[in-house]
């Protein structure tokens, strides 16, 4: 067990846990972030997507002792009060059926806005190759893309 | 008009008033961060509600709480329900608020989800909700007011009586309304004056769950609760020997290690009481990594199974499932489905002739179908939390049919269904694999261990490797044809492991003189349940392949000779037991084929079409590729679809849009395969599952308008498009596709 001193959502939180431990579990766990969802545990369906330093990294593979200084912004931090334009562009579209990629989904779709203010289709469906929606909302979650990018 | 018997009384919403009440106790602050706040622009939260009935309470601001009784998977039920009891309320829907109903089968109807059927059952308890609601708002108001209850109207939350001008609040007379005796008949709304049904009405859980609030089973919470996951067998056909724990349970934060017997031997099981393994280890700890880690460590040693049976009751009649030893292997089910398909199979409808219009064709098709199992690979892992004491015992999390795993429980653990209280959370999906509840019994019987509160989580392995699958399917189809390429004989022999896919009584038969319907099944250890449209989800891909190759052979184009064929089921049917309305069915083709006529054509589209019947709701759909490159890519599915009265448009069009793309996806992609009993698909990584780029560039989906009441729309989207899709690959490539997944192993593997 070791401390650890985590800048998360603008804020500084500490936690006392294995080094190893990913953040994905930290979140959960500890820090009661549970909006970061946990679905395969090896990076490979984007669930648990958050931003390091601005840039989507997936939770489940980044040891709490490797985040340093690095900021971490989670689903809950997005935005204050839920009005990022990828979020409002999600409700607009009525993106989600059951709903429990989403938040990985807007993860990885905030970060490629952030780098890419107009992505042409096959630049969404790259930066959104590793996000599995199993309800097959995929067609709404890149008209949301478009729509964020236009707001 | 519409009159109907009211089923409510005041008795079962008295009780579900107070089981209300004692749901609170379970954890008060989860459910508090699910419950909706008011986002009304006029209405805040009211200082008191009135219960009007179990459905709905009524604050004394106006503002309306609607409770919405089957768990919530993605259907967007949560929001569809309470726009149905809104609708006969006859109230603003600004001014509602949804909350879960708690399961309580005696004031509700039905609280399960499966098989497409919520809307479909819940559609008259839910208007007879709403309607018997308003009618004791207006006797409420007749008396207040001193006039004939007749003369008391209502506009959108308003009680009005114009003679004398007198208006009042839903909110001002809803204590008083709470008094009024249950209606014994009411009056239901006419389909012309519905104002809420049949508009688009968004998500009432979407900005929750942008914003990444806690919803889930995985996501519940309570103090002092502990992580509990569990050691499987690695394969199927093996059972626990020994347990080795003595690295594992020094481990930090671990709490301990113990067995638990899921089932007991001789319980005699519901239908849904499907579970694979019956020993499990358990592993309970302080957080989940630490939990994994243990897990790691865990040594067991296991020993393969020997020959059993199992008794499982199927509405009033039970069934011995045989549970066979051995290790099994992809490569011997191909080679025994063939054996068993040439073998003595059940005759289970049989029309005309068949051997006789054979012998006598001028032009025989035969072509053999097969599709593996598939996992459900719901995104949430199973999981549920629970908190059993020596007088209680407090559930919370997803599941499908909980008022059947509440009996289940209820019998496992020795204590009365009063005792016990089930807490829906919102489903991280579903698709049938959450009608198999049985982590719900291992997360109780943990619980009732260690004397505290536990989670149980599944590993998305565990989850993906330990059952409960779609079974593998294969299916003979043979089409006659006379010198005028007619088709005269239709013949199919089905089976599958464990259990068959064939449904005797659709489409085609009824349309064809002489007709023969056969199967067989072969017993295995390989658990398998419901998967999004069971049977159909292989059988419609299969028939409609076959059709399209029959209307080829026929020379004809691939709706016209649907049509045809639906024209004879229609005019002089052939036997007496079709399940399908061929009307119907008609009707979705027709609508296709204008819609497609009116669209304007693309250059080098290659089309696939196929249509079919299934959970009493019609789709037909076609599915476009172009080949870019060299590759198949697909461009659009149109799909004409009849679920009779469609509540939530918007809604009901991205459900569509889903279970198409999943329907591709698992055609192109899905398979999970078995070496020596072992599951070998384990992760996402092995596991292929359809992502955005291979998705359809557009997709659309058009409603036939009638005034039917809801029949199904789940699961109906997704059984034909396996055939479009099959149909449209054969245009594009020249290849015809009879094995799925379509692409191959090495693709798979990418």
């Amino acid at each position: 067990m070791a401390n650890f001193n985590l800048n998360i959502n603008g804020k500084k939180l500490q936690v006392d846990v294995d080094p190893t431990t990913p953040m994905l579990w930290v979140l959960r766990d500890h820090l009661n972030l549970v909006g970061t969802k946990y679905g395969c545990g090896i990076a490979q369906c984007g669930a648990c997507t958050i931003h390091l330093d601005g840039a989507a990294m997936r939770s489940c593979q980044l040891p709490v002792s490797a985040v340093g200084e690095q900021a971490i912004t989670t689903i809950e931090g997005l935005s204050e009060n839920g009005d990022h334009p990828v979020q409002k562009a999600w409700v607009e579209h009525d993106v989600p059926q059951c709903g429990y990629c989403q938040a990985g989904q807007i993860m990885s779709a905030a970060a490629l806005l952030k780098n890419n203010a107009d992505p042409s289709d096959a630049e969404i469906d790259a930066a959104m190759n590793g996000n599995i929606c199993r309800c097959g909302t995929y067609l709404r979650i890149k008209a949301a893309i478009k729509t964020a990018a236009n707001g | 008009m519409t009159f109907i018997k009211t089923t409510h009384n005041r008795r079962s919403f008295l009780r579900s008033t107070a089981l209300a009440g004692g749901g609170m106790l379970l954890g008060f602050n989860f459910f508090a961060a699910c419950r909706p706040e008011s986002e009304s622009a006029e209405l805040s939260m009211p200082e008191e509600w009135s219960e009007i009935n179990a459905y709905l309470k009524i604050g004394e601001n106006g503002l309306v709480t609607i409770m919405s009784p089957n768990p919530e998977g993605g259907q967007n039920i949560k929001t569809s329900m309470p726009m149905i009891v809104a609708e006969e309320l006859d109230v603003d829907w600004k001014n509602v608020i949804v909350e879960q109903a708690p399961l309580n089968t005696d004031a509700f109807t039905r609280q399960f989800i499966g098989g497409s059927q919520a809307i479909r059952r819940g559609w008259e308890s839910l208007r007879t909700a709403g309607a018997s609601a308003r009618y004791m708002l207006r006797a409420a108001a007749a008396e207040a007011w001193n006039v004939p209850v007749g003369e008391v109207s209502t506009e959108a939350g308003v009680l009005h009586h114009r003679a004398s001008g007198k208006s009042a609040g839903y909110g001002e007379m809803a204590a008083a309304a709470a008094a009024i005796p249950v209606p014994e008949e009411v009056e239901l709304k006419e389909r012309k004056d519905f104002r809420i049904i049949g508009t688009s009405r968004k998500n009432v859980d979407g900005k929750k769950i942008v914003t990444g609030q806690p919803l889930f089973g995985i996501d519940y919470q309570r103090e002092g609760m502990l992580i509990a996951m569990i050691t499987h067998p690695p394969a199927f056909g093996m059972k626990l020997s020994a347990i080795d724990d003595s690295e594992a349970r020094t481990m930090p934060g671990i709490r301990d290690i113990f067995p638990i017997k899921t089932f007991k031997e001789d319980y005699a099981r519901q239908y849904f009481d499907t579970c694979t393994f019956m020993d499990l280890v358990a592993i309970v700890g302080d957080s989940t990594w630490e939990v994994m880690q243990a897990k790691k460590a865990l040594k067991v040693e296991w020993e393969p199974i020997a020959d059993s049976s199992y008794t499982r009751s199927r509405g009033d009649s039970q069934e011995v499932i045989p549970i066979p030893a051995g290790l099994e292997n992809t490569d011997d089910h191909h080679a025994k489905m063939a054996e068993m398909a040439s073998g003595t199979v059940n005759v289970r409808r049989k029309d005309g002739d068949p051997e006789a219009a054979f012998k006598n064709a001028a032009k025989v098709i035969e072509r053999t179908y097969s599709a593996p199992f598939l996992a459900h690979n719901c995104m949430e892992p199973m999981n549920f939390f629970a908190h059993v004491t020596a007088d209680k015992a407090e559930l919370a999390g997803p599941l499908q049919k909980p008022e059947y795993t509440e009996k289940t429980l209820s019998e496992r653990i020795g204590m009365p269904l009063e005792n016990i209280d089930i807490q829906m959370t919102r489903l991280g999906g579903g698709y049938g694999r959450r009608s198999y509840a049985h982590w719900l019994v291992e997360a109780a019987l943990i619980s009732q261990k260690v004397e505290a509160p536990v989670k149980l989580i599944y590993t998305r392995e565990d989850d993906m490797t330990s059952g409960i699958y779609r079974p593998t399917y294969q299916a003979t189809y043979r089409a006659a044809l006379d010198a005028d390429n007619k088709l005269i004989a239709f013949h199919v022999r089905a089976g599958g492991i464990p259990e068959s896919p064939l449904y005797p009584d659709r489409f085609p038969a009824g349309a064809v003189d002489h007709y023969l319907a056969e199967d067989w099944s072969i017993d295995s250890n390989i658990t398998v349940g419901s998967f999004r449209a069971p049977r159909s989800n292989f059988i419609a891909g299969a028939e409609q392949s076959f059709l399209d190759e029959v209307a080829e052979a026929a020379g004809k184009d691939p709706i016209e000779f649907r049509l045809e064929l639906l024209e004879r089921a229609q005019t002089d049917p052939v036997g007496e037991r079709n399940d399908y309305e061929a009307d119907r069915y008609a009707g979705v083709l027709e609508l296709l084929r204008d819609k497609l006529a009116a669209a304007p054509e693309q250059p080098d589209v290659h089309r696939g079409v196929a249509a079919y019947f299934c959970h009493n709701s019609y789709a037909a759909q076609a599915l476009d590729i172009t080949v870019e490159n060299g590759k198949p890519t697909i461009q659009k599915v149109c799909s004409a679809v009849d679920c009779g009265i469609v509540v939530n448009p918007d809604a009901a069009v991205n459900m569509g849009e889903g279970a198409i793309v999943d329907g591709i996806g698992c055609a192109m992609y899905g398979a999970q395969t078995f070496k020596d009993g072992v599951a070998e698909k384990n992760n996402f990584d092995s596991y292929r599952m359809i992502r955005m780029a291979e998705a359809p560039k557009e997709i659309d989906v058009h409603f036939v308008e009638n005034d039917i009441d809801p029949t199904g729309l789940g699961e109906p989207l997704f059984p034909p498009v396996i055939g479009a899709l099959a149909n449209a690959l054969y245009r594009a490539t020249g290849k015809r596709h009879y094995q799925q997944p379509f692409l191959g192993a090495e693709q798979v593997l990418g």
